[in-house]
């Protein structure tokens, strides 16, 4: 039985986000890029690390945005650039309309109360020599807003929201179990009423049935506090359930960002169709019959020296000779779904000349065309109300 | 509002019955204790040495009382005509001197030799606290920032190490005591402890500094330095509060490894005349004394140096065993 089974076998309805409400984090053209230094004595700079490379979203308000790919594609390199555990190396990411890219540890102090992060491995995020009330009290003593001796209070409290025994504040994590460890760390995320959870792969570590009802407690924690997530998962089924909108990433940019019927009924790139593929379907397993499943050949390419063009070229089953040369523009294609793909189209549907290349000025094999003007195409982290007709090749308003 | 099923399970409570034994989840700490309550070797070390540390802290209190005697002269109870030899058999045995008296002074042997292990200890155990405390403080530094500091500090600790260290603790012994005495109002034999701590901990940290910083590099890996990060704890209390509690360990097993070596080491300095002088006792100083009396009087030679060697092996087989009980992963 799959995580999202599961869900609805608990009557937990999917999430739907408000779409009227100003978001609560932007983020713009994000970039990570680790330098790889040389041994020896001087540790020149050889290389970087691309981890992150350009990356536009935003986060609603009260709404939750799932961001999923496969390991090393940056996702949670993103999440942690969100709350300044790293140092990005550019963009911005602007949180209730300040830009927190740039701040100092110490500027960024105060912020941290509403940015907070679960973790993903509830076995490593947790201090084996804490007790548990002193790692979900840690946050408030950090920040001074309680009086010592109402810190207890306060964390028994956050133990019952997640469902934990408030009489146990005084034992150490080992004496949990995953799922149990998980909730204590989202007490400690919960501590300091954040208005924006990063929950960077919050169940991968836990059991499938364990998985549901951590997925529900977010869920309550959602609609009862009105915190906004970044969820962060490689589990298409558990980012469907939970998730109003979605982006998926394939090695440091985002290659197709849309909401829920866009990415699971309509996905036009050819890595979320391979995503989805891989889905495991019992539905269909009862019925007998094979779906067709899209085999991806080869590693993930070195984030160190990405493909020219486009990214995914080198794995890509339908990529063609524009691909290499063209790096293709996140493309909207209609009210509320983007693509970067020169052929995008439902699986097996795929345009057979690449549609960007008039908006790019380029012609169909990608090389610079004087007679084409380019189109100014709508940039940036929002949707906007027109976009690319992919039936009749026009810019489209709504 | 609505709380989703909790998993009812509590490990620390289930007991798991084997074969009609009961075994509930135990705490490492609690492993810890058993493994080392296991091993014959690590509690007769550890009997020793809680022994040895009963012992020490009561000298000082018996000297008060009375009871051990380190300073008076019996200059009846040596041969002046023999060189200064003890008149008794084997170096002066009597009821009143168990372990014989000191050629050439007539001081009771046993009240030299425990008040000398107790001032060792202590002098030792300093010099051990200030050597884990600077390597521990910049151990977690070092492994934690990585960078420009690990740097420094790595090459401090080189340095440390390359220094000729017992040539200039003698070659600068008399010019430090001499500022300790002008400067800082520290007079006599005070001067020279204090000397002996400083120096034997300045030159100790650089292994505490580099087992700490190999630990440290595998914690900081760990996701519970980034959710400190995350919430916004400074360095000082990443440091203190999250990774020394999970370095803790290791730096016991060190320390207890580190104190016996201190013990010889300020055995051999009192031999070459650094340290604490008579009549105050250090086991090194006995140990000293007793080398020229060697032949007229074994036993006066043996008595201490069997006494460093009983602390010396017993530290260690103590460290050993911590070393075992805590990290049952590393063999012997």
């Amino acid at each position: 039985m799959s995580a999202e089974n599961v869900l609805k076998a608990e009557g937990h309805a999917a999430m739907t986000a408000d779409l009227s409400a100003p978001p609560v984090l932007t983020v713009n053209d994000l970039k990570m890029h680790f330098p790889v230094k040389s041994p020896g004595l001087f540790r020149r700079t050889v290389g970087h690390v691309k981890a992150v490379d350009g990356v536009s979203f935003q986060v609603p308000t009260n709404g939750s945005l799932g961001l999923v790919g496969e390991s090393g594609c940056g996702k949670s390199t993103t999440g942690r650039l969100i709350t300044r555990l790293y140092e990005p190396t550019g963009g911005q990411i602007e949180f209730e309309g300040h830009d927190i890219a740039k701040l100092s540890q110490r500027q960024m102090l105060p912020l941290r109360r509403d940015i907070q992060m679960i973790f993903q491995d509830p076995a490593t995020s947790l201090n084996p020599r804490h007790t548990v009330g002193s790692i979900i009290g840690a946050p408030l003593q950090i920040h001074n807003v309680l009086p010592k001796n109402k810190v207890l209070g306060r964390v028994q409290e956050l133990l019952e929201i997640v469902g934990l025994n408030p009489e146990h504040y005084n034992r150490y994590p080992h004496e949990f179990s995953g799922g149990q460890r998980q909730r204590i760390g989202i007490a400690r995320a919960l501590t300091l009423q954040p208005k924006l959870l990063v929950a960077d792969e919050p169940v991968s570590a836990l059991d499938v049935s364990i998985q549901a009802q951590v997925i529900n407690l977010l869920q309550d924690l959602q609609t009862e506090f009105g915190i906004a997530f970044l969820f962060i998962a490689h589990d298409l089924a558990v980012v469907r359930h939970f998730c109003p909108e979605i982006a998926v990433m394939y090695l440091g940019k985002i290659v197709e960002i849309g909401d829920r019927e866009s990415i699971y009924g309509h996905a036009h790139h050819p890595y979320t169709q391979a995503l989805l593929s891989a889905v495991p379907d019992v539905k269909q397993a009862t019925l007998g019959g094979r779906r067709e499943r899209i085999r991806l050949t080869g590693d993930v390419p070195s984030p160190i020296n990405p493909p020219s063009g486009c990214r995914f070229r080198t794995r890509c089953p339908i990529a063609k000779e524009i691909c290499a040369k063209v790096e293709p523009p996140l493309l909207q294609i209609g009210p509320r779904h983007k693509v970067a793909c020169h052929f995008p189209g439902e699986m097996g549907k795929a345009p057979e000349t690449p549609v960007t290349s008039r908006l790019l000025g380029v012609d169909n094999h990608g090389t610079p065309d004087p007679g084409a003007s380019p189109v100014e195409l709508p940039t940036g982290p929002s949707f906007s109300n027109t976009w690319f007709d992919l039936g009749n090749r026009t810019i489209h308003t709504a | 509002m609505a709380i989703s099923p909790t998993e009812t399970e509590q490990r620390s409570e289930v007991g798991v019955v084997i074969a009609g034994e009961t075994t509930a989840a135990k705490s490492p700490m609690r492993l810890a204790v058993d493994r080392f309550r296991h091993d014959k070797l690590s509690m007769a070390s550890f009997v020793v040495v809680a022994l040895l540390v009963i012992g020490a802290i009561l000298a000082p209190i018996l000297v008060k009382l009375g009871v051990l005697d380190y300073s008076t002269l019996h200059q009846d109870l040596i041969d002046n005509t023999n060189g200064g030899l003890p008149t008794g058999a084997h170096g002066g045995i009597s009821a009143s001197h168990p372990l014989g008296v000191v050629p050439g002074t007539g001081w009771d042997v046993l009240s030299r030799v425990w008040l000398g292990v107790s001032f060792s200890l202590a002098i030792c155990l300093c010099a051990t606290v200030v050597s884990v405390v600077i390597g521990a403080v910049l151990g977690i530094m070092s492994g934690y920032s990585r960078g420009a500091l690990d740097w420094v500090i790595g090459r401090l600790v080189d340095l440390t190490l390359s220094f000729p260290q017992t040539l200039m603790l003698l070659a600068l012994s008399a010019p430090i005591i001499a500022f300790f005495n002008s400067s800082l109002h520290l007079h006599g034999n005070l001067a020279n402890a204090v000397y002996i701590i400083v120096v034997l901990g300045l030159f100790g940290w650089p292994s505490v500094a580099r087992l700490v910083r190999g630990q440290v590099l595998s914690i900081r890996e760990r996701e519970f330095i980034d959710a400190a990060r995350s919430i916004g704890a400074s360095n000082s209390r990443i440091y203190f509060r999250e990774i020394l509690p999970n370095v803790w360990a290791p730096l016991l097993v060190q320390t207890t490894l580190l104190l016996p070596s201190y013990v010889s080491a300020e055995a051999a300095l009192s031999f070459l005349g650094v340290g604490v002088q008579a009549p105050l006792p250090t086991l090194g100083n006995v140990l000293a004394d007793a080398t020229t009396w060697i032949l007229g009087d074994p036993l006066y030679f043996w008595i201490p140096a069997v006494m460093i060697v009983v602390i010396v092996v017993s530290l260690n087989l103590l460290g050993d065993g911590l070393r075992d009980a805590l990290d049952p992963k590393s063999g012997r």
